[in-house]
């Protein structure tokens, strides 16, 4: 399918550019598609084109010394999957994979500088959305590092929990996240982590608490 | 009846990517707006929730102690 203006003008690094402009550096790209599960980028590849998605989502993760699979971020049309390996020369940091269908935009790292030295105001835009992607991985870190998330997602679970008499409180991933001051993905990691230590267990639209004593003394984890 | 996901209708924009990112494919839109079929198919994955972007569709966990 050809590269449409209108689907690339929804692309953040190509916010407030004219039609006439857009039409002339849709022949910049190419179209490709995807299927479910299909690994369109691997983690340590070096990258000389860069991918943005047109429809559908693509999950970036990354898999653990132990094989562990680590989500990362979901984008979503209109965002870009591998800028930080075309920007700086260096190697994917992440994999990414097709969670439906998807259809991709491509353009070479060439033909995106030239677009970058002649549009000052796309230039602009990357810049905006590369310090966006730093803003948001900065406070991911804080949290992290310093506020003991984990803790506080015990925390809430013990809070809300059935005691037997009274069914337990029903909480979304993003309302325990709005709770415990976090983003979603930290809350689906610490739950991830606590139900490694067998101290939850995660059933269909159930979190079972299955040692009480070990999740109160999570309550004080630093990590 | 199995639990589904919860769908706030008046938020639901029928953007559709709930539905392509659903491996259980228990997610369709009709009158663009996501509606749940086969739910028992579902796994709870909560990947629907993730990707909403107007938090039309969730996932809620009740909390339980086992005895």
């Amino acid at each position: 399918m050809p590269v449409e203006s209108r689907v690339l003008s929804e692309n953040l690094y190509f916010s407030g550019l004219s039609l006439p402009e857009l039409d002339s550096i849709k022949s910049f790209f190419s179209e490709m598609r995807a299927e479910r599960g299909e690994i369109i980028l691997l983690e340590g590849e070096l990258a000389d084109r860069l991918f943005f998605v047109a429809a559908g989502i693509v999950k970036l993760f990354k898999i653990s010394a132990e094989g562990k699979e680590q989500t990362l971020e979901f984008v979503r049309p209109g965002g870009a999957i591998n800028e930080v390996s075309v920007f700086d020369g260096g190697t994917n940091p992440a994999s990414a994979q097709a969670m439906g269908p998807v259809s991709l935009y491509i353009i070479s790292r060439n033909d995106l500088e030239s677009i970058l030295r002649d549009y000052p105001r796309v230039t602009l835009n990357v810049i905006k959305v590369l310090a966006g992607q730093i803003r948001h991985l900065v406070s991911l870190v804080e949290d992290l590092s310093f506020r003991h998330v984990i803790g506080r997602v015990a925390k809430i679970l013990l809070e809300h929990a059935g005691d037997g008499a009274r069914p337990g409180q029903r909480l979304t991933q993003q309302e325990m996240a709005a709770i415990a001051g976090t983003a979603r993905e930290v809350v689906g990691r610490s739950l991830k982590t606590l139900e490694d230590r067998g101290i939850i267990k995660l059933e269909r639209h159930r979190i079972v608490v299955t040692d009480k004593e070990a999740l109160k003394q999570m309550t004080d984890a630093r990590y | 009846m199995a639990e589904a996901p919860v769908i706030d209708r008046n938020k639901c924009d029928g953007c559709g990517l709930c539905v392509n990112v659903c491996a259980c494919n228990v997610l369709i839109l009709v009158d663009q707006v996501v509606t749940v079929t086969e739910v028992e198919r579902c796994d709870w994955c909560a990947d629907c929730e993730a990707v909403c972007i107007t938090g039309a569709i969730t996932c809620p966990f009740e909390i339980v102690i086992q005895d």
